[in-house]
């Protein structure tokens, strides 16, 4: 993978700051994707820097088409290639169905699904015509297995997985594989804000009986972005210490 | 400076890796020249780039033959 290029959504922070680091250890160059946090993100791309890549940190909203065309035009201007696409942008709006607005529904759907949507459809003329590209689609253990409380983004995270697949079969024979990654109950941001007894109920149906870390899942991303994983396309790897065995 | 039609040969003998002489005007893409539905998308892209101009998915799907493409391009440019 040394010297191609990746684009990562949702890069500042999270699951999405460690698989740029990860990508960057292994020599990859990497646009670092923010929608709302420059500082983060750019001190993401100077840790990138350090490994010996190029890194630029660049804002774009997933969720809106003009946008994303605008941010992958700049990153293959600048790079000159994209090898690797990396979908993690991802919101949640958690709350019982009933209490669940309609704007909560679309904005994590908007962000979580047609964001992947969006950022596959801007690269996937470049990868055409290169005739190679990797597209890793970051779902969620609970777009399988369901969730209370999450109807949103639990429908946006098992949508991820049909439209990885989709994009699989279709750019197949381009050399572009696309799969998808079901993380568990990872250490981030986002799960930190889960009510304790939420936490503790997670728990208990991970057999691993731990929480995963940001590097698991960023690691996995990295073997699928890698030519150890070309014979793997359209494909979900459940990173979740057990807590779903398909 | 290339006519239209020779540069629309040039684009699809590359493309689809067949012979200029193969690219006549009443040659099929998906029969005679063994276009699958991905390259036809990748040729209306291409010509997209090449004259400038966008090809809807409508017409573009009208597209069956190089005659086609060469009479929609001289009617678009």
């Amino acid at each position: 993978m040394k010297g191609q290029h990746a684009l990562v959504t949702g890069g500042s922070r999270g699951i999405g700051k460690a698989i740029c680091l990860e990508l960057a250890r292994q020599g990859v160059n990497v646009a670092v994707n923010y929608s709302g946090n420059k500082e983060k993100a750019e001190d993401v791309a100077k840790e990138c820097q350090s490994f010996g890549v190029d890194a630029l940190a660049i804002q774009g909203n997933v969720a809106d088409s003009a946008s994303v065309q605008a941010m992958v035009k700049s990153v293959i201007e600048t790079f000159g290639s994209l090898e690797i696409l990396v979908n993690n942008a991802g919101i949640t709006r958690d709350t019982l169905i009933m209490r669940m607005k309609e704007e909560d529904f679309d904005a994590v759907i908007d962000t979580n699904l047609k964001g992947v949507f969006n950022c596959a459809k801007a690269v996937s003329r470049q990868m055409m015509k290169q005739r190679y590209g990797r597209i890793i689609n970051i779902s969620s253990v609970v777009g399988v297995l369901g969730n209370a409380g999450q109807a949103n983004y639990v429908a946006s995270k098992a949508g991820v997985i049909g439209l990885t697949k989709s994009l699989a079969r279709e750019l197949a024979n381009r050399n572009i594989r696309a799969n998808a990654i079901a993380p568990g109950f990872i250490e981030t941001e986002m799960t930190d804000d889960l009510p304790a007894e939420t936490k503790e109920e997670l728990l208990k149906q991970i057999p691993l009986a731990a929480l995963g870390k940001p590097e698991d899942v960023a690691k996995v991303v990295s073997f699928l972005a890698s030519d150890a994983a070309s014979y793997m396309t359209g494909q979900t790897l459940h990173v979740d210490g057990g807590m779903v065995m398909p | 400076m290339a006519t239209i039609n020779e540069r629309i040969t040039k684009i699809v003998s590359e493309r689809l890796g067949v012979d200029e002489t193969e690219v006549k005007k009443e040659a099929t893409f998906k029969e005679d020249l063994g276009a699958d539905s991905l390259d036809v998308v990748e040729l209306v892209m291409e010509l997209e780039d090449e004259f400038d101009l966008e090809i809807s998915d409508e017409d573009a799907e009208k597209i069956a033959t190089v005659g086609d493409v060469i009479e929609y391009i001289e009617r678009h440019q």
